[in-house]
Formats: structure tokens, sequence, C-alpha cells
């Protein structure tokens, strides 16, 4: 081997020339090949995996989009029904793109979600969880901003509600409020920022993705029972276990996505953005994305402007700090049946919010929303770091492989080292 | 495959819980079910109805209302032929220009124009309709609330009696479907209006009925396409997934325990 070169395996003389100069057959087959991975995931860590195709999915159909969209105040909601009327598959293409938005909140608040449930963000995973909170945030932005590219009347309505919270922070406010505008109202310029804006910021998501990867290949993943595998009997190489297990889970997600493009695409949408945007006619009732629900109660459920504001962003600035707010050592809320109760009520609490954002701010709907705001907060500022002091979690399993193969040979006595060794063999 | 179904089962109460929530709470009554073929989930338009509603769109609706979005060559789609669609859109003038003296021209509409519209702008049309726009029907199933149920039922909706206590405005007709309950625009169908080319009795109901038809094709034209598309699509998913799912099955097989 001449100085310098990588050491290849690769047999194929072509791939290896390349192989020995740019590693990276070497390193998928590293990465996504070999790659150790727990024995014992379950469905819900199909969830990254979905989210990547997703991503992959809108970058695809808004390219194609993007080729026939006008972003000018006067022609963009007729170039979008153009689009759907007069592109070959145009209609397919929006409505994937456009239920493609809805399918990547499911997918991403599924496995955040997992995150939550299974202590994923625990050391020594801290920074891939901010990282993950990092995509979401530029997805809730990317999301809102082509929610406005169709220039229906909740495209323009919620755009103005929406950049009209930035005027409640003091002495900078007017200033973000007139740099989101580009000019004194939401209009034509605000239009072009936003497209140029919505067409840059998945490319951003793909480069925090990638961070988020190469963090993940450092730590290694966790797991439901959220104890580290301890050797090679607690693992499996991802190729072909994973990687068919998380093929099932594609075609099951896809399925879901194609029901709602094909069969309900309007569905989750709000009939008034099929009126062309006006600025002179406000909606009876301005109701942002179903995603956006949650956050848009919290902001409602607080009677002063700037303290909803506040209220609105913190109940996801909290998530980074989600590291340090949970003071158990145990992962997996599997072992911590208080914690777990909680936390579900936590979710309940997050479900009821979104139910309370679809809905006009009047009792008993405010009411309503208060109270799953406290308890939203008192999950992450009180409950969570108490827990960890006085909770008295159930034992963990020695280990992975203890667990998932122990039941049955646990009574048979010790397991036979060579069962669970054996399919590394074929690897 | 237990845990996969909570999954699913999540996923869709996810979908069931955002969905209906999105919509506005109502303030008017509750839209009568029309009953229409296309609205079942393989339904597909009536083209003998949706033939008609153009009619009543044509000799009716149009001295209103435009429908920016529509072409007349888009007419071959509800079953006319072309010479057909042809002898329809010349009895349009449409203005083109300008020729070669810089002038604007008046000539028949062909296929590739856009439906002519009855007002030259927003203003013409208000000031034609006591200060109230007509709003383009192009898209107008999609824009209300369980569009084509709520269309029928606003048209075949006039004539009741206000709650008591409700005053009429000036030029506003009653109407229990449109929000609020007062509408600018009047009854526009009554019995025998209009003569049917097919020989249908043109009941105020039937045209309300094909009308929204109409519409309700104008709004989705894709909708039997996607209909059809999405069955193929889905019976090729199922038989991947239950491919992958075995192959996964005799994939995971040697990790079990012995
Ligand atoms: C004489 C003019 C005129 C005719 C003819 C007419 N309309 Fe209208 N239409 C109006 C006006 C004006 C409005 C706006 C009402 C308002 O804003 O209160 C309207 C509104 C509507 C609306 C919207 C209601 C809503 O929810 O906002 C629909 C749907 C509609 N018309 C359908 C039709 C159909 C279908 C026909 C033909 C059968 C028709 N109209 C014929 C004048 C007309
Ligand atoms: C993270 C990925 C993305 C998300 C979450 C997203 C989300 C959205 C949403 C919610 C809409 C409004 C859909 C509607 O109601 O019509 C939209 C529209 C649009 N998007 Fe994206 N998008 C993404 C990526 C992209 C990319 C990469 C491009 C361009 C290269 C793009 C181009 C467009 C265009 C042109 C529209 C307007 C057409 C339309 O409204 O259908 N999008 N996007």
């Amino acid at each position: 081997m001449a100085m310098g070169l990588h050491n290849s395996d690769v047999k194929n003389p072509v791939l290896r020339w390349v192989d020995q100069r740019l590693p990276v057959i070497t390193m998928m087959q590293k990465e996504y090949g070999t790659f150790p991975t727990p024995r014992n995931f379950n469905y819900f860590w199909n969830f990254g995996a979905l989210a990547m195709i997703n991503l992959v999915v809108m970058i695809a159909t808004g390219i194609f989009l993007a080729m026939h969209y006008q972003p000018n105040t006067v022609m963009a909601f007729d170039s979008v029904e153009r689009i759907m009327r007069d592109v070959n598959f145009g209609w397919l293409i929006r409505y994937i793109h456009m239920n493609g938005a809805s399918m990547f909140f499911i997918v991403i608040y599924t496995h955040i979600w997992r995150g939550m449930y299974y202590g994923s963000y625990k050391a020594p995973r801290e920074l891939l969880w901010m990282l993950g909170v990092t995509i979401f945030l530029l997805l809730m932005a990317t999301a809102f901003m082509g929610y406005v590219l169709p220039w229906g009347q909740m495209s323009l309505w919620g755009a103005v509600v929406i950049t009209n919270l930035f005027s409640a922070f003091p002495v900078v406010g007017d200033f973000i409020v007139t740099l989101l505008w580009g000019g004194f109202s939401v209009d034509n310029p605000t239009l072009n920022r936003f497209f140029a804006l919505h067409y840059l910021m998945p490319f951003m998501i793909v480069g925090v993705v990638f961070l988020h990867i190469a963090a993940l290949h450092i730590t290694g993943s966790n797991n439901p029972l959220g104890v580290e595998p301890k050797g090679p009997q607690d693992t499996i190489p991802f190729h072909p276990y994973y990687t068919i297990k998380d093929t099932v889970g594609i075609v099951v997600y896809l399925m879901v996505f194609a029901v709602l493009v094909f069969f309900m695409p309007n569905y989750l949408g709000h009939p008034d953005n099929y009126i062309p945007a006006n600025p002179l006619s406000t909606p009876a009732h301005i109701v942002p994305e179903w995603y956006f629900l949650p956050y848009y109660a919290i902001l409602r459920a607080v009677p002063n402007k700037l303290g909803g504001v506040i209220l609105m962003f913190a109940s996801i600035m909290l998530w980074f700090a989600l590291p340090w707010l949970d003071t158990s050592k145990v992962r997996s809320m599997k072992f911590r049946p208080v914690a777990r109760f909680l936390f579900l009520l936590w979710c309940v609490s997050f479900a009821t919010l979104m139910y309370c954002g679809g809905k006009p701010a009047e009792e008993p709907y405010v009411l309503i929303s208060r109270l799953a705001t406290v308890y939203y907060f008192a999950w992450f500022l009180v409950l969570l770091p108490l827990l960890g002091r006085l909770e008295r979690p159930l034992p963990l399993p020695e280990s992975i492989s203890r667990a998932v193969l122990g039941i049955r040979a646990l009574g048979a006595g010790p397991m036979p080292a060579g069962a669970a060794a054996k399919p590394m063999e074929k690897a | 495959m237990k845990r996969f179904l909570k999954i699913a089962a999540l996923a869709g109460a996810v979908l069931v819980a955002a969905g209906p929530s999105g919509q506005a709470a109502g303030e008017a009554r509750h839209a009568r079910d029309g009953g229409f073929g296309f609205a079942n989930l393989f339904g597909s338009f009536d083209r003998a109805s949706a033939q008609r509603g153009l009619q009543v769109y044509k000799e009716v609706c149009s001295t209103c209302h435009s429908m920016n979005l529509l072409s007349y060559r888009n007419l071959t789609e509800i079953g006319l032929s072309e010479t057909q669609v042809q002898g329809i859109a010349a009895t349009f003038e449409v203005t083109d220009g300008p020729n070669d003296e810089g002038a604007m021209f008046q000539r028949p509409a062909r296929l590739s124009d856009r439906f002519r519209r009855p007002h030259p702008n927003d203003a013409a049309a208000r000031a034609a309709n006591n200060g109230a726009l007509p709003p383009d029907l192009s898209v107008m199933i999609k824009a209300r609330h369980d569009g084509a149920n709520y269309v029928y039922s606003l048209l075949t909706g006039y004539g009741q009696e206000p709650p008591p206590g409700m005053t009429i405005g000036d030029g506003m007709n009653y109407n229990p479907y449109y929000p609020g309950g007062q509408i600018a625009m009047g009854q526009v169908l009554n019995d025998d209006q209009i003569e049917y080319t097919d020989g249908t009795t043109a009941s105020a109901d039937q045209m309300a009925r094909d009308v929204t038809t109409f519409l309700a094709w104008a709004a989705e034209p894709e909708l039997e396409a996607r209909r059809r598309m999405g069955i193929r699509v889905l019976i090729f998913l199922g038989i991947a997934g239950v491919l992958t799912y075995l192959v996964k099955k005799k994939i995971w097989a040697d990790l079990k325990p012995a």
C-alpha cells in the first residue's frame, strides 16, 4: 500500500481505487453496515429514519414546486392552482409537499416523544438531543414560511399574527418586525423573503441532521431499557437487522402518507387557505396549522402579550435544558413508575393544548389552556427535578441481553455464551 | 407487531384530533347532506349532472361570478367533445390584442381562453352588486368547510323565515346556512328557470345539485385520477408491506435464543 492511501477492504477495483483515496465506502460500511446497535429496539426507533426520508421527500417535491411557483402577491395563489391543474402530476407534487409537512411533524413529534420517554437526552447524549431540538426549531420556521407561500387567507393572516408577536419585545421588537416584513405590513417583500428563506432552511436542516447523526455515531443509540450495551452480546449489526426493520416502518409510513395525499389531501388544512389573501378582510378565526396549535394555546392562555410570547418560546426552549432538568440517572420511564405516570399526564396536557389552540379564545377553552399550561411547565421545572431525588426506580436489568433473551434462559440456568454471540458471525 | 399497531393508532389519533379542530366554530346552520356520489371515498363525478351544472353556471351564475382558473379546454374533462366545447366557447366574446395597429379587439373565445369574466375588475363587480363582491367560484368547493354540501344547502336555503329578533339589512337576504345568516346574494335558482338541453326537469333542487357537481369538478379536476392512483399505490404498498414484514421476521429469526 502506497503511503497516504486508506487501507480499503473493498474488492471491486474501481470502488477500491476511490475508497483508498476517499474512504466513503468504508465509512458507510462502518456506520450503517456493521455499526453495533442495541438488539432490543422497538418500532419507535424507526422514526429517525422516517424523518430523514421525509426531509428528502420535502426537498425533492419542493424543488419541483419552485420551478412553477411565483413568489409575487398578485400571482402566488393562481400559480399554486396552476401547478395543481396544468403541470403534469402537479397535483401530486403539491399534495405530497403539503401533506408531507404534516407527516414530518407527526414523525418528528413521535421521535421527540420517544426521546423523552426513554430518556435518550441524558448523558452522554445531551448534545445529540440539543441538535435535535435545533432541527425542530428550523423545521417550525420552514413550515411556517412555507404555509405563507400559497398566499391564501390563512397564509396572510397567519403571517400577520405570528410576525406581530415579535413586536411585543421591548426596544428591538418593532425593528425585528420591520425586518421580517421588509416594509410596513405583510406584503410582497415579505412573500419574497419568506420564499428565499423557505428554500434555504431545509438545507440548513440537512446540515444539522448531519451533525445530529455524527453525534449519534459517537455515543451510539439509546434503547427501550435505557441500559447501555455492555458487550457484543447486547448488540447486533445495523445491517441487515435494522435496515430491514426500518424498511417495514417506511412502508407503513408511506401507506399513512398515501391515504392523506390520495384520499384526504385537504383534511389537515384549513379551507380558508383556498380563498386568495385579502388584507382588507380578516377571517373570523385565525388558526395556525395543527402542529403549531399547542404553542398557540400557550400564547393565548397568558393575558399579557409579552408574557404570552415569552412562555410560548420558553415552552420549546425548555427542551434544550431537559438533560439537566431531569436529575434521575435512570433513563427509561419503564423503570420510573411515578415519573412515567406524570409524564403521560404531561402528554395529555400537550394534547389538550393542541385541542384548545384550534378553538376560539373563549371559555371554557381559555381556562383549560391555562391549567394545561401550568402543568406543561410544572412538569419540566418542578416535577422532573424533584422526581430524580424522591422517586425510587424499579431495579434495572443487568444487561440488555439478559432482559431480552433472559426470561426463558434465566429459568433454564445461565445463558449459553454462544447463543447470543452467534448472529454476530453472520455480519 | 402489537407495538406497531399502537404506533399506527397513535398516528391515527393525532390525525383525528388535529383535523376538525382546525375548523372554526360555525354560527351557521349545519349543511344538509346532498348525497353526492363524488363525496364517497371511491366515488366519481356524475358527468351528465356536471354538464347540466355547466349550463346552470353559464345561464345563471356567470352573470355575476367569474371562474378565472378554468379554460374552455378543461370542459372536455366532463365528457363534452372538443367540437361541443368549441361551440360553447364561441358564444363568448373575449378581448384580445393588441393587433398590428396597436388596438384591442373582440373575438369569439377559443379552447385555450380562460372563462370570460363577467366584470372587468372587482370594483365593477361590486358596483353591479350593491357593493358586495361575488367571489370567484373556481375553488369555492375547496374553500368552504364541507364545501359541496354547503353550496348545495346555501343555494336551496332561501325563502325561510328569519328567527325572531333578526333584522335583515338593506339588500340582504336571510339564509340560515350562511355564517351570520345574511347574504348579499339573493335567491338565484327558481323552478323551471332554465330549460335543460337533456330534458331533465329543472327544479331548483336539481339545478343546485347539478351546479354543485360542476363546481366540485372545477375545484378538484384531478379527483378521479387521484383516487385511482391512490388505490394502485395502496395495493402496491400493501403487498410490499407484507413481503418486507416476512423478510424481517426471517432475518430476525436467528436472533431468538435456541
Ligand atoms: C346577481 C348576481 C349573482 C348571481 C346570479 C349569483 N350570485 Fe352567488 N353571490 C353573489 C354575491 C353578490 C355574493 C356575495 C355575497 C356576500 O358577500 O354576502 C355571492 C356569493 C356566492 C357564494 C359564496 C357564499 C359564501 O360562503 O361566501 C357562492 C358559493 C355563490 N355565490 C354561488 C352562486 C352560484 C352557484 C350561482 C349560480 C347558481 C350564483 N352564486 C349566482 C351574486 C350572485
Ligand atoms: C423541511 C422541509 C420543508 C417543509 C417542512 C416545507 C413546508 C411547506 C409548507 C407547509 C408549504 C405550504 C403548502 C400549502 O399549503 O400549499 C410549503 C409550500 C412550498 N414549498 Fe416547502 N417545505 C419544505 C421544503 C421545501 C424546499 C426544499 C423547497 C424548494 C426547494 C420548497 C418549496 C416550496 C414551494 C415553492 C411552496 C409553495 C407551493 C405550495 O404552496 O404548494 N419547500 N412548504
